[in-house]
């Protein structure tokens, strides 16, 4: 207990820390002014979402292969987080795009591919609910957890492959990409602080389920007599 | 400075998924805890 109090307050400071050095120590970008500074929670909560996306893609993987509860588990929690982190990246980017492209949305192809990522992981939780039976939900939730990470490697490479809207990736992008240094620092900090939050509701969601398993066992002696 | 409304809602909001996520969790957890407390103490009676 005393344990999961310190982690969640160094997380806590860790956030608050990043939030400072985005406002404070990032420099103003040159053509969009003081709204770049969206950037360092929009794209380090993009890249802890996915990060949470692989994790479910592996249990999903490791739950098809042994059938062990745990991976369930880890999968359903990984599924909520990154759903969590993936609203926050689809609320943010309209808030960033509205001031600096004129419109809040597009159509072009890394905005629909995370727009259909996000609905994945709805259909994900959504078919979790609709069977009762728990060996059958976890192994069809894990096959369909195994396709819907396909969309991922999409997301990432749309702004590589294809000619968007959004704009073009400014970390592994090739010759001519790139963030001045002061701004790359930042957002590895911001991509940091927003992974350790991730794993801060990820062990949390995972207790969840344990707890739920412990509710389901007394449940079961308690009708035995 | 320029569009602050709008850093300030990007922010706002998104701590805001992150705190209601977090008080789901906890809620949820809680609730169980109270059920697995509550079935324990009906099977010691």
């Amino acid at each position: 207990m005393a344990n999961r109090a310190i982690w969640g307050a160094l997380v806590v400071l860790l956030v608050i820390a990043a939030a400072y050095a985005s406002f404070f120590i990032a420099p103003t970008e040159n053509s969009m002014g003081e709204i770049q500074r969206i950037f360092y929670l929009h794209a380090a909560s993009g890249w802890a979402g996915m990060t949470a996306f692989f994790v479910c893609f592996v249990a999903n993987i490791f739950y098809v292969l042994r059938r062990k509860q745990k991976y369930d588990w880890m999968g359903v929690s990984a599924a909520e987080v990154g759903l969590a982190f993936t609203t926050v990246l689809l609320i943010t980017g309209p808030i960033w795009a509205h001031p600096v492209w004129g419109i809040w949305w597009t159509w072009d192809a890394r905005l629909t591919s995370t727009f259909i990522l996000w609905m994945l992981y709805i259909a994900y939780l959504l078919l979790r609910g609709m069977v009762e039976e728990p060996d059958r939900r976890a192994l069809l939730s894990a096959v369909f957890g195994i396709f819907a990470f396909i969309d991922v490697p999409l997301v990432f490479g749309a702004i590589r492959w294809w000619r968007t809207q959004h704009p073009q990736p400014v970390i592994m992008g090739g010759p001519g990409s790139g963030l001045e240094p002061t701004m790359r620092n930042v957002f590895f900090f911001s991509v940091l602080a927003m992974h350790a939050l991730m794993v801060l509701l990820l062990s949390e969601r995972y207790r969840l389920e344990k707890t739920r398993d412990e509710f389901l066992e007394v449940q079961r002696e308690a009708e035995a007599g | 400075m320029k569009n602050l409304d709008s850093i300030f809602a990007a922010y706002a909001l998104g701590w805001g998924v992150f705190f209601v996520f977090y008080l789901s969790v906890a809620r949820r957890t809680s609730a169980l805890r109270g059920e697995i407390e509550r079935l324990k103490n009906s099977r010691g009676k």
